[in-house]
């Protein structure tokens, strides 16, 4: 786990970043030492550990099929950057 | 060289719920655009999914019936990639721990009824959301969530198919089998049920499993067999001439009838699937799942297996009426109105049918006959109470209008002539006004008698019993 | 009309107040918007203040009321963090990328306190997306520490505290995700309180961790703390992880409260070197305290807490960087399109732009600990270590009723001062991210100032999940002691 594993360049390119090289150089500078940190959980020998990865040890919370009202189009548009009378706008996606 | 080919299949099939996967909106394609959308279906900053418990209990029921091993814990997973049909720049769907694990569909081999059992193995099955559609316009592209968490249910099958053909009838089993269970209408022009393939080649004699490449974007079950027809073919060209398969993802264009390789970006993606922390892991109970299994309808092969032996039906009248479960229900039903089977069979897989094909109906929208109304006239027809050609006449009156057989018949005085005093009565006229005949059978013309069986029941008005005239004429005319 | 004084008024005597006639709700919220107009100027905690509406709900509740309503928090303002949705309010998080955003819909614990007769007054400022311990990371403004005004308040619930700390508010909502609760509550000196996990619903509270955040009051004492968890806590059927468990009476609990008998531990691992002296010495005095008043207190080891910094900064940051995906440019929020007009570019600007730079830098290492060739080497094995420091807490809690400790290493520091260091920043989390990690209810009461700048500092109870009614009286008997 050598902490210059963390490419900044191809983060961002999964994240949408779009920065400059400067910005790129800073991050990588700082998130240098942090992942030197994080990488004394190597220390610890887990066999036959269990991961937890929700916030309470429960299950099976599940919801009925019933039909709940939905938002009037007017409030679904309102927030849009951009909108036609029925449907999010964006620039034209090329296949 | 001779090359063999294994297909795999990674089909959708939307499940038949009332409201989407994680959210309370309804599930519907004939709604405007953006009308079944609430903040979950947007993304919106703090909506949480719901998880719906039929769609579990679809999924499950869906395992049961392939033979999958239901899993006691399962969990969901976030698969990560941005596209403005998935509002949360991720798709809630599972990946390590799936409702069910393992299973099979039966075919034959080369896909053809004659071929030998074959069983296709399914990898697993998983719950997830769909997208939302995206339209594209002149200068620019809009997007309707309506469609954006709808649950769909993905079955992973192994590649462990030969050929299209085979690929075909997987598919065709498939949804038979999912439409029997009631969890999917697998309707292809609605996009209830669609297939991403992999194909790969490998020479005979080898192992190995070939480079695979996978194929997106057909529709129908046609589009699916070109589909694999083509990629088979330009693979088989690429290895003759000595070159390689690319593993890939490639794009089925259905108007070209073509193959093109979809950009390596597409191949390059890195989904970081995680566990999703918003939703409860599903531990289902033993009991849960017998309670559901106990729910089940019979899977189609078994119908058939019992259509067969228990009903001592033919092997093809067990499979059509297997094959579509409105259908075997109806005929069930049929038998449980107090018909004989072997008649039901006849009269549903021949009349019935065509009248259903003439109208363009399906036997799931008949109201006009009932499985009670069919019995009743079969009854009429196998007690002899009246002949086939009015029974016939009946089937279509009721197709057309409804009613109940024995009230037509007893109010029209339909029922058959089976008196053999008065059916001899009339053979006797018939004889008197048709001497020519009378002789020529008499002469050792035998066809002549069934000119005179056709007087009989002229001046019977069609009531007289055919078989009973024929009797009687012979006697008259030894 | 005389103006009222808010700077000291609790929400429970407000409440005996206005139940006895002394003023209406709407002289109250009146008072309440006439006191941020007069000094929050030189404090920054609210971003927004809406005193139209505010005033309407105090109408409202005047008029319940008089209809024979009576409830605990009828007609009494509550100042709510930026990160919960209110219908008809805007919902920045203290983000650019969430400019022009107008809530179509109410939180589940906004329509709760509605449903009490609260009013949501304004909106106080935070680290955008909850990210962040000084509240230095809003996009929109500094807030200063009500008690030093060249401190900042801490964070990310900054503003919370220091509108209750600066006499702007009675009470107010936060969030806590590793301590945003209560390490500004100990900055400010307010009484802070993170339920356990499940307990409170996060449907409408903007996300950052899913699996660690929570909301909950800040207060100016227990019984107001006590007063706001009852009107929030309880199953949603909008959020499957908060938990159909019966919601104890909390306020009834903390009658008679004392800690005599009660058995407390006294974690090693928090009383270690790199704590600043003072502080170690006000904690070790409450717990003289307790013990004197008749507590059993002994020293108990919580072996992984080294690792639960390591553990945290993973755990949230994967959760952080899919939760923060949606803000995107193309639903709702900021966006910005590129000279080549393309999708690529609105994700790309839209993002890059609209975030700062805390939440790129943990967006980056979520993206990071999750992506092919590193899930197991970290999220899977911060994941396991999760378990172990969960572990540690329920074996220690086998022994002991509550567990006492400081909430954060240091007072409050200087503004600007960890900016440029952000490893130094999220190691002065160590003592509060492990009761996120293992779902615990946490409170942090003031216990007293530093000697020399007079600084507050707090003093954090963790009690089991589900132990809000010990926590609750544990607390009430501390303030007591240390009045």
């Amino acid at each position: 786990m050598s902490d210059s594993s963390l490419d900044v360049a191809h983060v961002c390119a999964l994240a949408h970043f779009d920065l400059s090289p400067e910005e790129m150089a800073r991050f990588q500078r700082e998130l240098g030492p942090i992942v030197a940190y994080v990488n004394k959980l190597s220390e610890l020998d887990l066999t036959g550990i269990e991961p937890t990865q929700y916030g309470q040890p429960v299950a099976n919370v599940l919801r009925e099929d019933v039909v709940e009202p939905s938002l009037d189009r007017e409030t679904v548009l309102r927030n849009a950057p951009d909108a036609s009378e029925t449907e999010f706008r964006m620039p034209r996606i090329v296949e | 060289m001779k090359y063999l080919v294994n297909i795999g299949l990674e089909t959708h099939v939307q499940l038949k719920t009332r409201t989407k996967m994680f959210c309370g909106c309804l599930l519907s394609t004939e709604s405007e655009p953006n009308t079944n959308v609430c903040p979950v279906c947007l993304g919106l900053p703090g909506a949480l999914p719901r998880a719906n418990k039929e769609a579990v209990k679809f999924t499950v029921m869906s395992g049961l019936m392939l033979g999958c091993e239901i899993a006691r814990h399962a969990e969901f997973a976030r698969k990560n990639y941005f596209y403005p049909d998935m509002s949360k720049n991720y798709q809630i769907s599972q990946s390590e721990r799936p409702l069910c694990l393992g299973g099979s569909v039966e075919i034959h081999e080369g896909g053809v009824p004659s071929g030998a059992p074959k069983r296709v193995r399914i990898n697993h099955i998983h719950l997830e959301e769909d997208a939302a559609k995206i339209n594209h316009y002149a200068r620019h592209s809009g997007v309707d969530y309506n469609r954006c968490g709808t649950p769909l249910m993905e079955i992973v099958g192994e590649p462990d198919l030969a050929s299209p053909d085979e690929a075909m009838e997987y598919l065709q089993k498939l949804r038979e089998i999912l439409v029997y269970a009631g969890v999917s209408d697998c309707n292809l022009e609605d996009g209830n049920m669609r297939s991403d393939v992999n194909v790969s080649l490998r020479p005979e004699g080898s192992a190995k499993l070939g480079t695979k490449v996978e194929i997106k974007n057909m529709n129908t079950f046609k589009g699916i067999h070109a589909a694999l027809e083509f990629e088979i073919a330009r693979q088989t060209a690429l290895l003759e001439a000595g070159g390689a398969v690319v593993q890939e993802t490639r794009r089925w264009d259905g108007d070209l009838g073509e193959t093109f390789s979809m950009r390596t970006k597409e191949n390059a993606h890195d989904y970081r699937y995680f566990p999703e922390p918003d939703l409860l892991p599903v531990d289902l109970s033993e009991e849960q799942v017998e309670q559901w299994r106990k729910a089940l309808p019979e899977a189609p092969e078994a119908k058939r297996a019992r259509f067969q032996e228990t009903l001592g039906l033919p092997a093809y009248d067990a499979g059509v009426l297997a094959a579509q479960k409105p259908l075997a229900d109806f005929f069930e039903a049929t038998l449980a109105a107090g018909a004989p089977a072997k008649l039901a069979a006849n009269w549903i897989m021949g009349d019935l049918l065509r009248l259903l094909g003439a109208a363009s109906l399906d036997v799931a929208d008949l109201r006009t006959v009932t499985p009670a109304s069919l019995a009743a006239l079969l009854k009429l027809v196998d007690a002899k109470t009246v002949n086939g050609p009015t029974a016939k006449a009946l089937l279509e009156e009721i197709f057309k209008k409804g009613g109940d057989p024995e009230a037509i018949v007893k109010e029209r005085g339909l029922a058959q002539v089976a008196d053999s005093g008065a059916i001899e009565a009339l053979a006797r006229q018939a004889i008197e006004a048709n001497p020519k005949p009378a002789a020529e059978f008499r002469g050792g013309k035998a066809a002549s008698l069934q000119f005179l069986v056709g007087q009989v029941m002229k001046l019977s008005k069609g009531k007289a019993n055919p078989k009973l005239a024929a009797e009687a004429l012979r006697k008259l005319l030894s | 009309m005389a103006s009222i004084d808010i700077s000291s008024l609790s929400v429970a005597s407000a409440q005996d107040a206005l139940r006895r006639g002394d003023f209406t709700s709407v002289e109250l919220t009146q008072s309440v918007l006439d006191t941020i107009a007069a000094k929050d100027g030189a404090i920054g905690a609210y971003l927004t203040v809406d005193a139209d509406g505010a005033l309407a709900g105090a109408a409202e509740a005047d008029a319940r009321r008089r209809a024979g309503e009576d409830r605990d928090l009828l007609g009494i303002p509550v100042a709510m963090k930026d990160i919960f949705n209110v219908k008809g309010q805007p919902c920045t998080c203290a983000s650019r990328i969430l400019e022009g955003y107008v809530a179509p819909f109410d939180a589940t614990v906004v329509a709760r306190l509605r449903a009490e007769g609260a009013i949501p007054c304004g909106r106080v400022n935070m680290d955008e997306f909850a990210m962040g311990a000084s509240t230095e990371h809003s996009a929109f403004q500094v807030t200063r520490n009500p008690v030093a005004p060249d401190r900042v308040p801490g964070g990310s619930s900054g503003g919370s505290a220091a509108a209750v700390a600066g006499g702007l508010a009675l009470a107010s909502l936060g969030t806590d995700t590793g301590g945003s609760i209560r390490q500004p509550a100990s900055f400010c000196g307010c009484v802070g309180l993170k339920p356990s996990y499940g307990r409170v619903s996060r449907y409408g509270v903007t996300a950052f961790a899913s699996s660690l955040d929570q909301v909950g009051p800040i207060a100016r004492d227990v019984e107001d703390a006590a007063i706001l968890l009852q009107a929030i806590a309880g199953a949603d059927p909008h959020d499957q992880t908060c938990l159909d468990r019966p919601v104890p009476d909390y306020r009834a609990a903390l009658a008679g409260a004392s800690v005599e008998g009660l058995r407390i531990g006294v974690p090693k691992e928090y009383f270690v070197e790199g704590t600043d002296p003072q502080v170690m010495a006000l904690v070790r005095a409450a717990i003289d305290k307790a013990a004197a008043a008749g507590a059993r207190v002994e020293e108990i080891s919580l072996p992984h807490t080294e690792y639960a910094i390591a553990v945290y900064y993973i755990v949230a940051t994967a959760e952080a960087s899919a939760n923060l995906a949606r803000f995107d440019g193309v639903r709702y929020g900021r966006r910005e399109v590129g000279p080549d007009g393309s999708l690529q570019s609105l994700y790309d600007l839209s993002r890059t732009h609209g975030f700062g730079p805390e939440v790129k830098r943990r967006i980056l290492l979520g993206t990071w600990v999750l992506s092919s060739g590193y899930y197991d080497a970290y999220y899977n094995r911060a994941l396991k270590v999760r378990t172990l420091v969960r572990r540690d807490f329920e074996a220690a809690f086998a022994k002991v009723d509550a567990i006492l400790c400081p909430v954060a290493p240091t007072p409050a520091f200087k503004l600007d001062s960890t900016v440029n260091d952000p490893l130094q920043a999220y190691l002065c989390d160590a003592f509060t991210v492990p009761a996120n990690l293992a779902g615990l209810c946490g409170v942090s009461i003031p216990c007293g100032r530093t000697a020399d700048l007079g600084l507050p500092v707090g003093l954090q109870i963790l009690c089991p999940p589900f132990a809000e009614p010990t926590l609750l009286r544990t607390a009430r008997a501390m303030e007591g002691l240390l009045k």
